[in-house]
């Protein structure tokens, strides 16, 4: 974003979009060529290249436009729920010696932060004339958010996700199908996050005339990383407005649980020119940043799992949502230049953390967003000195995990 | 190939660097020279593909369809996440990492193959990236792979690639879409060597009843803007298809209809015998 175009009416007292520290400005604008640093580009079959090309545009001159922010700011107060809270934890701070608050996008309609990403591409959907939506979905957040957006601007959605998430997340399936939308199980692959992905492509390379791919993360080709990061900004700015309203300055620490990245980069964009530690939390079995190399998938340079030829490698999670073999390229990048550090929760550390932020503060979180709270708790007291302030984004509620939760904890 | 770290410059994690200009200096190689010579000589041109390690006897298969009238063979080396493939190729592909199928067998099975035609390699860019671009050019090259189809680096990203296999011989081959703008691919193929591949549709490999409107059309738009052999592939089932198709274009490339075959357990005969078809059908 141009410090011009960056901020629509009414986005607070957030700063321009690139933040500095140590000479080094992070998360402003890609390159002309999508990139972050070394990750990022369109590595995408020629058939989409001109779709990409104009989504480009099309984010470009809407991300210029006040009349856009205007309406997305419209819906995001008036059906999502905007702005979401921040709640201080009084007892799970006594318990970690540390003060926890959490950023609360469980909060948001539809139960995480997925719909402020999707009601943007709603949007955008429109202004190309698109009457289609397709999206992929892990835990089926994403999938749920886009079948909304897609009931509220009169869309047809269809929705892929692998057939190991249709079971573990059933209760997801059924919402996107009441929303109308249809959901497409996908077979092959690990049949999890991942192959929902290649199967959505496929389906827009077929489709591309008349439906927008509605990704659900900062990953994919240009300009979804950058885009999708916009789109989640909002959470980092409104945390930082509130942050200073709460404790008169800014964190010591932001944390965020990471998938593909997309509620972190919002986040983690809030607050990248303060001097807050920015820590994004990976499933131990889809460490992109301890484990992976750089590679290309799904349209992007980045961090991926894979072995010595390059066929990827599956990831392993308790989580659905965290299920992903790669990491958004902004993240790559910020890895890369120190402005974030990333690190993992295991699902058992997950578990304990769903539990123990159930028991101290009556909110039964994600297990995606669980991890966040989970590497705190580990933490808390080691890397995170005791004392210390800490903003965790609590990136969806729990409701969809509670029967696989009732499982694994009996 | 190399292992991990070995200090190959992308397996460094460097993406090549910026541009779209055509790789300097590197003119058409034998891919091209062959496929120009036989289409100027009036002939119209067939590539088959044949998925690696897709069945235990796929080097025969390969051997068997140049004899059966193909004028280059590509040849797919399977990678996990096949975006652009239908469901026969991404089985195939499956089919063939399950059986332990690495890039670097792959190719070392195909340098003793002496199939009479020239080879193309069609993969996906990860696998090049992983290698390294310098050091995957060169492997193709010392397996006598004369060209290479990475769908899914397109213009833009291909820069350095081209300039690695420009130098090391190996011609490579861009695709042009139905979607693709004419002014595009007139750029793209200025930088394409070999043939340029138009897209017969808008969608993923795999057979279809109907031949697509925008599979002629595409290659109409190609023969406008290139002198390039054009070949049209993505949805050429039936030797009918075939014929109809090279009413426009210079060729056709067969893929899913030949690989479902391989994978319903017709051996080297059988893709032969459909290639057959497909020969008498476009002469
Ligand atoms: C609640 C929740 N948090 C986090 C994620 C991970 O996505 P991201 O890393 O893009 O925020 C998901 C994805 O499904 C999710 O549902």
């Amino acid at each position: 974003m141009s410090d011009a175009s960056g901020h629509g009416p009414g986005s607070g007292a957030a700063p321009p979009g690139a933040g500095r520290r140590a000479g080094v400005a992070v998360m402003g604008e890609p390159d002309a060529r999508g990139r972050f640093g070394r990750f990022g580009g369109r590595y995408v079959p020629e058939s989409l290249v001109p779709a990409c090309a104009e989504l480009e545009a099309a984010f470009r001159a809407a991300w210029a436009d006040p009349a856009f922010h205007a309406e997305l700011q419209g819906i995001l107060t008036s059906y999502g729920g905007r702005p979401t809270p921040v709640t201080e934890c009084r007892r799970l701070s006594a318990e970690l010696g540390v003060r926890v608050l959490l950023k609360r996008e469980d909060l948001a309609h539809t139960g995480s932060h997925k719909i402020n990403n999707v009601v943007g591409q709603a949007l955008l959907a429109r202004r190309m004339g698109k009457s289609r939506l397709v999206a992929e979905t892990g835990a089926g957040q994403h999938g749920v958010a886009t079948a909304t957006a897609a009931a509220l601007f009169g869309m047809d959605c269809t929705v892929y996700m692998g057939e190991v998430d249709v079971e573990r997340q059933a209760l997801n399936v059924f919402r996107m199908e009441l929303l109308g939308a249809e959901v497409r199980p996908v077979a092959s692959g690990s049949r999890t996050l991942k192959d929902a992905v290649n199967e959505a492509l496929r389906d827009w390379v077929a489709t591309v005339g008349h439906t927008h791919y509605c990704l659900g993360s900062v990953m994919g080709p240009h300009p979804y990383p950058w885009m999708v990061r916009e789109l989640q900004r909002v959470v980092g700015d409104e945390a930082r407005e509130q942050c200073r309203q709460l404790l008169g300055g800014d964190p010591d620490v932001v944390v965020a649980c990471v998938g593909g990245g997309s509620n972190a980069a919002g986040t983690f964009a809030g607050f990248a020119d303060t001097s807050a530690e920015l820590v994004g939390v990976e499933a131990a079995g889809g460490a992109a940043v301890r484990r992976g190399v750089p590679g290309v998938l799904h349209g992007m340079a980045s961090l991926l799992l894979q072995d010595e030829a390059g066929q990827i490698l599956e990831a392993q999670s308790i989580s659905a949502g965290l299920d992903y073999p790669g990491i958004g390229p902004e993240h790559a990048h910020l890895a890369d230049v120190g402005r974030a550090r990333y690190d993992t929760a295991a699902d058992d550390e997950v578990l304990a953390a769903f539990t123990l932020l159930a028991r101290t503060e009556g909110i039964i979180c994600a297990f995606e967003s669980a991890h966040a709270v989970a590497w705190l708790v580990r933490e808390a007291g080691r890397s995170v000195p005791s004392g210390s302030t800490v903003l965790v984004t609590l990136s969806g509620r729990g409701d969809k995990d509670v029967a696989q939760a009732r499982e694994l904890l009996r | 190939m190399t292992p991990p770290g070995a200090g190959a410059p992308s397996a460094a994690g460097v993406p090549p660097a910026a541009g779209t200009g055509a790789a300097a200096g590197a003119g058409p190689g034998p891919l091209e020279r062959a496929l120009r010579a036989r289409r100027d000589a009036g002939r119209k041109l067939l590539v088959p593909y044949v998925t690696a390690g897709a069945v235990d006897d796929w080097v025969q298969v390969v051997r068997a369809v140049a004899a059966a009238g193909a004028d280059a063979v590509e040849v797919g080396l399977p990678f996990s996440d096949p975006m652009i493939d239908g469901p026969t190729i991404q089985q195939a592909s499956l089919t063939a990492l399950r059986r332990g199928t690495t890039p670097q067998a792959a190719l070392a099975e195909l340098a003793g193959a002496d199939v009479g035609v020239p080879l193309v390699v069609m993969t996906y860019y990860n696998l090049v990236f992983r290698a390294g671009e310098r050091r995957f050019a060169r492997t193709l090259a010392d397996s006598g792979v004369a060209g290479a189809i990475v769908p899914d680096l397109p213009l833009e990203e291909s820069a350095g690639w081209r300039e690695e296999a420009g130098a090391a011989g190996v011609d490579t081959v861009l695709l042009v879409a139905p979607s693709t703008p004419d002014e595009r691919a007139r750029r793209i193929c200025e930088a394409c060597r070999g043939f340029v591949y138009g897209v017969g549709l808008m969608g993923v490999t795999g057979e279809r009843s109907e031949l697509a409107g925008t599979a002629r059309q595409v290659a109409r738009r190609l023969r406008a803007v290139t002198d390039l052999p054009v070949c049209v592939g993505v949805g050429v089932t039936t030797a009918r298809q075939a014929a109809e198709i090279c009413e426009d274009a210079d060729g056709v490339v067969v893929g899913s209809a030949l690989v479902r075959r391989l994978l319903d357990g017709g051996g080297p005969d059988a893709a032969a015998a459909l290639v057959a078809g497909f020969r008498s059908a476009i002469d």
